[in-house]
Formats: structure tokens, sequence, C-alpha cells
């Protein structure tokens, strides 16, 4: 019964997470989720049985299941490693952690500092000059950024909404951006 | 032969895995990488092609790894289905990675390893006869398209990637509590052992339906398809193409192959599946009519194509499943040489905005024939691989009694052939625009020069094609050559057409092995003999 409440908490928390715009929030929408298949694993094990499962250590009887063990472990691994790549995903991309739109990627952020363009034009941020760009909302006004970032040339809204071009407006939606695609 | 081939299926999986990790240690041998990519995929298809012949007859190749008994052993299998599929599938990466050869996308470091891990997940994927290995094969065959699609994304920005990966860790949340719970109801996650636990207890049934509800999000069935639409257009042309061929497709299989085994083709809840396969139909196709980029329009009419593919679950019959793995194989094909012929334009004018394209047939006419060939085909018509394929699906909706499925069937095709003619009208009849040279040579700039540029301390004249620049390439930047798709990235997309008028005008052939793959599925006790050896 404890398992089952807890498998419950753990999804709501999930779901909730999930509706979440920062990717970060996302991110651990999934850490809660993947426990609470983990969870689903022991209850199927039967956690009524606890002894050492190891032939000749006990009744029968009395021995846990090690198979469901097995899988949680390799399921463990797994989802280790795809939180961390969701968490790169979360940081290293074109602006932000995510869909609020007027924030500006950490990534981004050391390069504009360094005024390192190499690594802005890794991620596709600089203009055919060498300048770096930073994406910019077209409600955003004030925004600190531009000004710290040196040569930076902030892209007309309209023209960076351009299909091919390597900046693209990050106020449009999701949806938007993708039917634009 | 029978033999010698069951102690080498785990072979299919550990061989590419080790050379990706030689791939990656190889950091400055670029031409070394491509070797033994395409040497290792080239290898995975003989291996294939072998494992088809040796099956051929209804033979079923199984492998106790580590050679445990029945029971506790992790079962390799291979049937006519696996066979068949993991054969079209090498031809498929192989097509991919010539196409990103030629666009220098396999160039990258990782790309190679990557793709070697994707096709080791693969195999192990088709072939495990274990329903939490499956889950761990693929999830094998993700990290690495993660990786790929991140990576080939990364111009377009990460959203793609983002939504790539939420849905699949969603979608493989749900398969290992789907497994948990067919654990917890059946005791075994062996799919012999479990051959006819969902039609025996209605608790394992439930189980298997939260495994095929994941299953389904993974092979973009309507309504779960939204993720689909929204990521495969977001990276490059190959990975596409490659994605494409494979990731849904592993998917349909293992819905085939769980419906076979753990339900035992269960007549009760057939309906479920037509029901929800004709909508894929017709939601897909109507989806793409509002599309505007070639691509969108092409992952648009894979939903629908999902739909005919899935149809031999909904009937279970001989000649609906005969059909139904006839149209996976030949969609496969189709769709991977339609979006690397609209892929090498793509990458060449730097659009696949059908606005934004025109008079293709005079500029690029071997595209085109490739283009019509492949479109033609996945409509429906003789004489390729579609037609053979459509007809038999509807023929065996009709010999049913599924009236509204073959009308469905039927609209639909017309529906997709509008679309391809959309393309067609849009992209390569129509006068060409303008500022068409302009775009392409801004665009090759874009994405190739740059390295270049850097390289070549801000070279005079910025490289537009891809690599150093030379002779032609000042030709064209002074206007005096046109701008064209060089014939290596054609190449793929033409070998694919090619094999879909092979299909279609020796359907016999490819018939034949359906036949006996669909044979394996309806009689799955023919694979429960084989893996527990009684």
């Amino acid at each position: 019964m404890s398992i089952a409440i807890a498998v419950g908490l753990l999804t709501a928390a999930a779901v909730y997470l999930f509706m979440q715009r920062g990717m970060v929030r996302i991110v651990l929408g999934f850490v809660l989720a993947s426990h609470a298949a983990n969870l689903v694993f022991f209850a199927a094990g039967n956690t009524a049985y606890r002894g050492v499962p190891y032939i000749g250590s006990g009744e029968l009887g009395e021995q846990a299941d090690p198979l469901p063990q097995a899988f949680v472990l390799t399921a463990i691994v797994i989802a280790f490693s795809i939180t961390m790549f969701m968490v790169t995903l979360a940081i290293t991309t074109t602006t932000d952690d995510d869909t609020e739109d007027v924030e500006v990627s950490p990534a981004l952020l050391l390069a504009a500092d360094r005024g390192d363009t190499n690594d802005a034009g890794f991620f596709g941020l600089t203009t055919e000059s060498g300048d770096i760009v930073v994406e910019r909302g077209e409600d955003e006004t004030g925004d600190p950024w531009p000004e710290k970032t040196p040569g930076a040339t902030a892209p007309e809204p309209g023209a960076s909404a351009e299909p091919g071009t390597s900046t693209k407006t990050e106020t449009s939606a999701e949806t938007q951006e993708g039917d634009a695609r | 032969m029978t033999e010698i081939l069951p102690p080498l299926l785990p072979l299919a999986v550990g061989i590419p895995l080790l050379l990706a990790a030689l791939g990656v240690a190889l950091r400055k041998k670029r031409l070394a990488r491509h070797m033994i990519s395409l040497g290792t995929l080239a290898a995975l298809f003989v291996f294939a092609v072998l494992l088809v012949i040796a099956t051929g007859d209804g033979t079923v190749l199984v492998h106790q790894v580590g050679l445990w008994d029945y029971g506790v052993s992790i079962p390799f299998v291979v049937d006519a289905l696996s066979a068949l599929v993991l054969m079209i599938m090498s031809v498929l990466a192989i097509a991919s990675v010539l196409f990103a050869m030629a666009t220098h996308e396999a160039r990258a470091r990782f790309f190679h390893p990557f793709v070697l891990v994707l096709m080791a997940g693969v195999s192990g994927a088709l072939m495990t006869g274990d329903i939490f290995n499956l889950f761990v094969f693929i999830e094998v065959m993700l990290l690495p398209s993660y990786g790929l699609l991140a990576m080939m994304g990364a111009k377009l920005g990460a959203h793609g990637a983002r939504i790539y990966v939420s849905v699949n860790l969603l979608a493989s949340t749900l398969l290992l509590v789907g497994i948990a719970l067919v654990y917890a109801t059946a005791g075994t996650v062996n799919l012999a052992e479990l051959h006819g636990a969902g039609k025996d207890d209605p608790a394992v049934a439930l189980a298997g339906g939260v495994v095929l509800t994941a299953v389904a999000i993974k092979a973009a069935v309507v309504p779960v398809h939204g993720w689909l639409t929204r990521t495969y257009a977001m990276t490059s042309p190959a990975v596409t193409a490659l994605f494409s061929g494979i990731h849904t497709k592993v998917a349909i299989y293992v819905i085939y192959r769980i419906y076979s085994l753990l339900f035992d083709g269960d007549e009760r809840f057939l309906w479920v599946a037509l029901v929800i396969t004709s909508a894929t139909m017709l939601i897909g196709v109507l989806g793409a009519v509002g599309e505007k980029t070639t691509r969108s329009i092409l992952v648009f009419h894979m939903i629908s194509q999902i739909g005919y593919i899935l149809i031999g679950v909904g009937l279970f019959t001989l000649l609906g499943l005969t059909a139904a793995i006839f149209y996976l194989l030949h969609h496969m094909i189709v769709k991977a040489s339609l979006f690397l012929s609209t892929g090498a334009i793509e990458e060449t004018y730097g659009t696949g905005e059908i606005d934004k394209l025109g008079g293709m047939l005079k500029r690029e006419p071997l595209i085109a024939v490739t283009f019509m060939v492949a479109a033609l085909s996945l409509a429906g018509l003789p004489p390729f691989s579609g037609f053979v394929a459509k007809f038999a699906i509807i023929q065996a909706t009709l010999a049913e009694s599924h009236y509204w499925v073959a009308a469905v069937a039927v609209v639909v095709s017309i529906f997709t052939l509008l679309s391809m003619l959309k393309i067609w009208t849009g992209v390569f009849m129509g006068s060409e625009p303008d500022d068409l040279q302009e775009r392409a040579l801004t665009y090759q700039q874009r994405m190739h020069g740059k390295r270049y540029l850097r390289v070549q301390a801000q070279a005079e004249t910025p490289t537009l094609t891809i690599g150093p620049p030379t002779a032609t390439t000042s030709a064209v930047l002074a206007g005096k050559q046109a701008v064209k798709v060089p014939f290596k990235l054609i190449f793929p997309a033409i070998l694919l057409a090619a094999i879909t008028l092979f299909f279609g005008l020796g359907a016999e052939l490819l018939m034949g092995w359906s036949e006996t793959a669909a044979e394996n599925l309806l009689n799955p006790m023919d694979y429960v003999r084989a893996v527990s050896g009684a």
C-alpha cells in the first residue's frame, strides 16, 4: 500500500513538473517519474519477501525476488544517463533553459563575457561578420545583455524570423516555430 | 547454415558496439571512421541476408546467450520478420550514411560511432526474445539518436531535440511501468513464456496494453503522433531519413511481435487497432495538407503510412499480415528515398519551402525522376512496390469485410497522391525563383563556409561548396556557373528508388518472404517451441 501511495505521489508531482515551462523542471519531473517506475518494479517483485536471495541461505518462500532489483538497477543507469543529457540540453542551447522567452543561455553568456566568437559560433549564434548575436524577444525592453555583448547586433525581429538563418526570435511559442519549419 | 548462424546472433550487437568505440578512438582518422562505419553496415547487411535465407522456410533461429538453460537465459531469436526488417534497415543505414558523407555531416567525430551504436540497438531490439531486454535495446537505440538529433539540429536550435528526448523518455518510462506490470501479473518477461498470457488473463492483457501504448507513442500512432512532426523536420535530412526508417519502424515491429506472442492475436481487441489505424491514416494525410515545406509534408505522410502498416494488426489474418509486412518493408525504403531526394535539394539550395523553390525539373532532372518514382510508389501506382503493397492491404481488408477501412485506405491514397503533386508542382515544375542561386550561395557559405573561412584566415573568396575553394567554386561565385546538386548527394536516393522499382516488378520475391513472416506471427507456437527447445 505504501508503495502504491508513493508511486501515486511521485507520478502526480512528475506530471505537475512536466507542465512547467523551464527545461530543468521538466528534467526533475522525469527524475520523479523514473522513481515511480522503479517503485512499480519493486512492487512487482512482492515486497513481502525480504530474505537474502542466495540459494541455500534461507527458506525459498522468504527470499526476495532478485530479478526486479536487477531490472531497476538497469533502469536507473539508463534514466540517469538520459537525465544528464537532458540537463545538457537545458543549458547548451541557443537561449535558455527554455521556453521563457527573454532568458539567455548560460553558455551564451559565458561566451559573450569572454568575447569568444568561436564558442558562440558553435552554437550558431554568430552572424556572417563574426559578431555574436544575442537572441531576443520582440517585447523585450531594457534587457542588459545586448549592451554587454561586444559588437552585438540585435537581429530585427522580422528579419530574424526568416527560415534558414542561424538566428531566430524566441518569443514565438514553440508551436509556431515547429510550424514555421 | 541454421547451425552456424544462431551463435553469431549476439555479434550483430557486439561488433557494431565495439567498432563504435574504435571509431571514437580514431579521432584524427576520418577516412578510417568512414570505412569502419560503411564496412560494419555492409557486414550487417550481408549477415541479415543470410538470416533471411536461413529463415525463409519459416525456421526460427534461437541462441540462448551464455548457453544458460531456457527459463534463465535471455534468448536471441530471429524469425523471418526480424531478419527482413534488419536487412532493409541496414540498407537504409548505408544510404543515409552515404548521404551524410556527401553533406559532410559524417565528418563530425561522433557521427559514425552514433550510427553504429544505433544499429547495435536496432539489431538487439529486433532479435531479443525478452521484453525487458527489448526495453534496454530500445534505449541503446535511442541514446545515440538523441546525440545525432542534437548534433545535427544545433543549427536550428534545440527545440526539436528537447521535444524528442522528452517524449521518448516519457514513452520509455511508460514502457518500463508496463513491463513491470507484465512481470507482476505474468511472472516472467520472456516472450516465449508469455505466449498467450494476454489472451487468458485480463490482468496481463491490461499490462500488455500499457506496453503497447508506450510503444505506440514511439511509433507515432494517432493520437500520440504530435511529437514526430515537430522533431523530424528539425534536424538534417540525412538524420531524418535514418530515423524515419528505423525508430518508428522498430516500434511497429514490437507491436506486431507483442500482439502475436503476448496476446496470441486475440480477436477481441482487433477493432481497437482498426479504429486507431484508420484515424492515423486520415489525420496524417490531412495534416500534410497545411504544411509548407517538403520535409514536413513527408513527415505527416509518414504518420498516415504508419496507419496502413498497422492495419495488419487489426486484421490478424494471413493475407492482412502479409500485406502489412510487405507495406512496412516497402515504406521504409520509399520514405527514406523521398527524404533523401528532397533533402539533396534542401542541402544544396538551403530551403525545403515549396514557395521558395521551383523549376527543379529543368535544373535537376535526375532528382526530379528519383522523386517521381518514389512519390508514385508512395501513392501506390504501378509498377512500383507501393502499388502491390496498397493493393494487398485493401484486398485483405475487403476479405475480412471491413469495407469502411478499405474506403479510408483508398481515400487516403488519393490525398497522398495530391500531396505528392503539391511537392511536384511546387518544387519541380513552375518557374525558378529569381533569388534561387543567391539563396543557395548564402546558405552554402553559412553552413559550410564558416569553418573554412576561419581555417584559411578569412580567405578572400568565401568557400561556396563544401570543402576548400576550387576553380568551380570561383566560377559559381562569379555567376558563370549554376549551383547544382552534386551526384553524390543524389546517389543514395537513386539507390533506394531502384529498390522500390525492383520490389514492384519482382513483388513475388518480397511477397513470399512477407508471407513466411506472417505465418510465423500467426502461429507463434513455432517461435515458442524453438525458444523453449521443447
